[in-house]
């Protein structure tokens, strides 16, 4: 020790000392500093934070200072992220006014903030969390046969066969399922918004999901097996068709060799 | 003589002694037939039931007709390993893996519609003109038993390839001879053997579309076809144009070449159509499970007013004696289009009988002409076409952007209210043109030239027409109303039966009113020059 101090007077001893001070400083900081996941914590309550202030300007209005909702809104207690991530992503909401349904549009929010209102939404009650890339796999996970009849047995009755939407009662309507984000009809069916029914995981596994979400993919991407596909709608459309350009055609050259004669 | 000629004059020969063809053809190939384009609608709906029967009997060949299951194995991925009947499964791979077998199914199903739509042109055409009137109203009969069994035909076999939409048809039939009072139950478990779906009903529906149906269809046409050719073509009025002539073109070579490359024009176009546009894409729609639907399942045209109707009846049931009778579906599925179907094959009868016209007629009737048929025509189209919308009622909504409760009250009110006004609005269209014939006739056609008398005056000048068109507008007949008679012959007062008011009253109704044809004496003092 005697030997130490003996060249405390030494010219470079204080730069020593200030480096072995700095380095503690730094590793004790290093040691007792928040964890990564500490780090994280704090991003995402500052996430939940912006959300919330989102949530005040834009949402709280009708759905309640706190999500509560009312009696003619719903809550949003244990929505979860997902249905959020969905209503918000896609335009539905905030809603542009009192319709019987909303309706698809060019959403309000951009991506991070849509993130962020999700991150509060969710984080006060548990709900559906966003689906991750890894798990909206569709062209690994899913099986397109089994996805077609899981899809009739469930869905088609509102969807229409081939997922092109179909009427409810009083102007409601279950919407086009064509050129829809992979991600919003995983949400759509884990969250069961406006008149759609939950399909929880338990009803309808994750697997069986993909593979509802492969048969209508296939769909998007079928090229119009037998010509013009007349939009999937079914013998409306064909009537129609036959009717005006079938007997229209046939009509117009009878009057053409009828009128021939003269 | 070439050997060409020489040995073909043999075998005309050997057949004219044997059979006497020479003289029937010699007869029946100069025959004259009038000439209009609206004749040529029958011919249309004619010509689409041969490409019927030769696509369809295509379709035999492939086509299994059993509700065996089997594990689809075909080249489609999205049903591949799914389960599912024969039927369904040939009707895929006909689809898919049969050359040609696509097309052959397009044309098949685009033939359908055409054939349906054709006979009810022409059944318009015929309608409106008063063509079914004596000595044809047998033929119009012949033409409604047609039309029902195309209907009949149609839906038998958009059943067969037991995919999700057809499947629900079936159900929708099962439902409506289910709801028959008493025996309805019954009957359904006799068609089906048993409970719904059963594993009979396509091979029974099978033999019925391509043997039974098509059998007597064929018969029909051809007694339809006869009876035109026995009682003469009827034809449009005018100059030279009696009751008791045809004025036309032979059979041969002018209708022989026309009604020739009519159907292969017919053909083309149905190919057409086929070959650009999908019809009935069944590996969409899916095998036929009774647990699934799909929104918007609608029929085919010619049962979407059926449908219609179904979808507008209000939800009225009577439950006695533990049985319950559905009226919901009864009404709108089996009275209604009983009552449609029974009024358009009685009304010659029935309009022969309120005219007590019981002459032969084989001049058609300019539609305006017959004012009050033109509106009850109107108004029968009228209210199927306000069935037939809300047929469709689901697809009006998303791509209108309604309300399909809207849209079945619309229909429900409508149905009641549109034919009426129809029928009145026809009417005075009928009897404004009535007056602008008259017009035309006495004053001569607007020319469109202006002039300017002297006095400053400006009028149009009205160039007359010739007697031809003055012919044509005036040749007419305008029927006198048949008045209840009060006397009889000795000019005794007698009542008058409930009967015989009720047609003086319908008689009124339909003679009533009517704008004066110009007589001779109206002309000729015009031209004295009053005016």
């Amino acid at each position: 020790m005697k030997k130490i101090l003996r060249h405390r007077r030494h010219p470079i001893a204080h730069f020593l000392v200030l480096g072995i001070a700095l380095l503690a400083i730094g590793f004790g900081y290093t040691l007792l500093s928040p964890s990564n996941a500490a780090i994280a914590t704090n991003a995402r309550s500052q996430a939940v934070e912006e959300g919330r202030q989102i949530f005040l300007k834009g949402c709280s209005s009708c759905h309640g200072l706190n999500a509560e909702g009312s009696t003619q809104v719903p809550t949003l207690l244990g929505v979860g992220a997902a249905s959020v991530d969905f209503q918000v992503g896609t335009g539905r909401m905030p809603l542009a006014n009192n319709g019987v349904q909303a309706m698809r549009k060019k959403p309000v929010y951009n991506a991070e903030e849509t993130a962020a209102l999700a991150a509060y939404v969710a984080s006060l009650s548990p709900g559906p969390a966003i689906p991750n890339a890894a798990q909206l796999n569709y062209e690994r996970d899913g099986n397109i046969a089994e996805g077609g009849q899981l899809f009739r047995t469930n869905c088609a009755m509102c969807h229409n066969y081939a997922g092109q939407g179909g009427a409810l009662t009083q102007g409601k309507y279950a919407p086009s399922l064509m050129g829809v984000e992979v991600k919003k009809m995983y949400e759509a069916m884990l969250t069961g918004p406006q008149s759609m029914p939950v399909f929880g995981d338990r009803a309808i596994s994750p697997q069986q999901k993909l593979s509802m979400i492969k048969f209508l993919k296939g769909i998007d991407a079928e090229k119009g097996q037998g010509g013009f596909s007349l939009g999937k709608v079914g013998p409306v459309t064909e009537g129609l068709v036959g009717w005006v350009l079938g007997l229209g055609l046939l009509i117009g050259v009878s009057v053409w060799l009828g009128a021939k004669s003269k | 003589m070439t050997t060409g000629k020489r040995i073909g004059g043999n075998v005309a020969n050997f057949v004219d002694e044997r059979t006497g063809a020479g003289r029937a053809l010699k007869k029946n190939l100069g025959k004259v037939f009038p000439d209009h384009w609206s004749f040529m609608l029958g011919e249309v709906a004619m010509y689409s039931f041969v490409i019927l029967l030769l696509s369809g009997t295509f379709l035999t060949f492939f086509f299994v007709p059993s509700q065996e299951e089997i594990i689809y194995k075909g080249n489609y991925a999205p049903l591949s390993g799914l389960s599912m009947s024969q039927a369904y499964a040939s009707t895929v791979d006909m689809s898919f893996d049969v050359r040609g077998g696509m097309l052959m199914r397009q044309i098949h199903h685009w033939s359908a519609l055409i054939f349906l739509a054709a006979m009810v042109v022409h059944m318009m055409r015929v309608f409106f003109t008063g063509a079914y009137r004596k000595p044809r109203e047998l033929n119009w009969v012949l033409g409604v038993g047609l039309l029902t069994l195309g209907i009949v035909e149609g839906f038998l076999g958009y059943s067969l390839p037991d995919d999700l939409l057809s499947g629900t048809g079936i159900r929708i039939a099962e439902a409506i001879i289910q709801a028959i009072p008493l025996i309805g139950t019954y009957v359904a478990f006799f068609l089906f053997g048993g409970g719904f779906p059963g594993t009979i009903f396509i091979s029974r529906i099978y033999t019925i579309h391509v043997l039974l149906v098509p059998g007597i269809i064929l018969a029909l046409i051809t007694a339809h076809v006869l009876l035109v050719w026995f009682q003469k073509h009827t034809q449009y009025p005018g100059p030279g144009r009696t009751e008791k002539n045809v004025v036309g073109f032979p059979l041969l070579p002018v209708y022989m070449a026309k009604a020739g490359g009519f159907f292969f024009i017919v053909f083309g176009i149905t190919t057409f159509l086929g070959a650009v546009a999908s019809i009935n894409p069944i590996w969409l729609y899916g095998p036929y499970n009774p647990s699934q639907i799909s929104a918007g399942s609608q029929p085919d045209w010619y049962m979407g007013w059926l449908d219609g109707l179904v979808r507008m009846a209000p939800n009225w049931e009577t439950h006695a004696f533990g049985h319950t009778v559905s009226w919901n579906i009864l009404i709108p599925g089996l009275i209604v289009p009983g009552i449609m179907f029974t009024g358009l094959a009685l009304w010659p009868f029935i309009e022969s009988w309120v005219t007590g016209d019981k002459r032969e007629h084989h001049l058609l009737e300019r539609p305006r002409n017959a004012p009050t048929r033109t509106a009850v025509g109107a108004m029968a189209l009228t209210f199927t076409m306000v069935t037939l919308i809300n047929g469709g009622n689901d697809l009006l909504a998303t791509h209108f952007g309604l309300s399909i409760n809207q849209i079945m009250w619309f229909s429900r009110i409508g149905v009641f209210v549109l034919p009426p006004i129809a029928y009145f609005v026809t009417k005075r269209i009928c009897l404004g043109l009535q007056h602008k014939d008259r017009d035309t006739v006495l004053h001569g056609r607007e020319s469109g030239r202006l002039v300017m008398l002297p006095s400053g005056e400006f009028i149009e000048v009205h160039e007359p027409i010739d007697q031809y068109a003055r012919y044509s507008l005036t040749n007419h007949e305008q029927p006198a109303v048949v008045e209840l008679q009060l006397e009889d012959a000795h000019g005794v007062a007698r009542p008058g039966s409930v009967k015989e008011k009720i047609r003086a009253r319908l008689s009124r109704g339909m003679y009533g009113e009517q704008v004066q044809k110009p007589t001779e004496k109206d002309l000729l003092e015009l031209e004295d020059g009053h005016h």
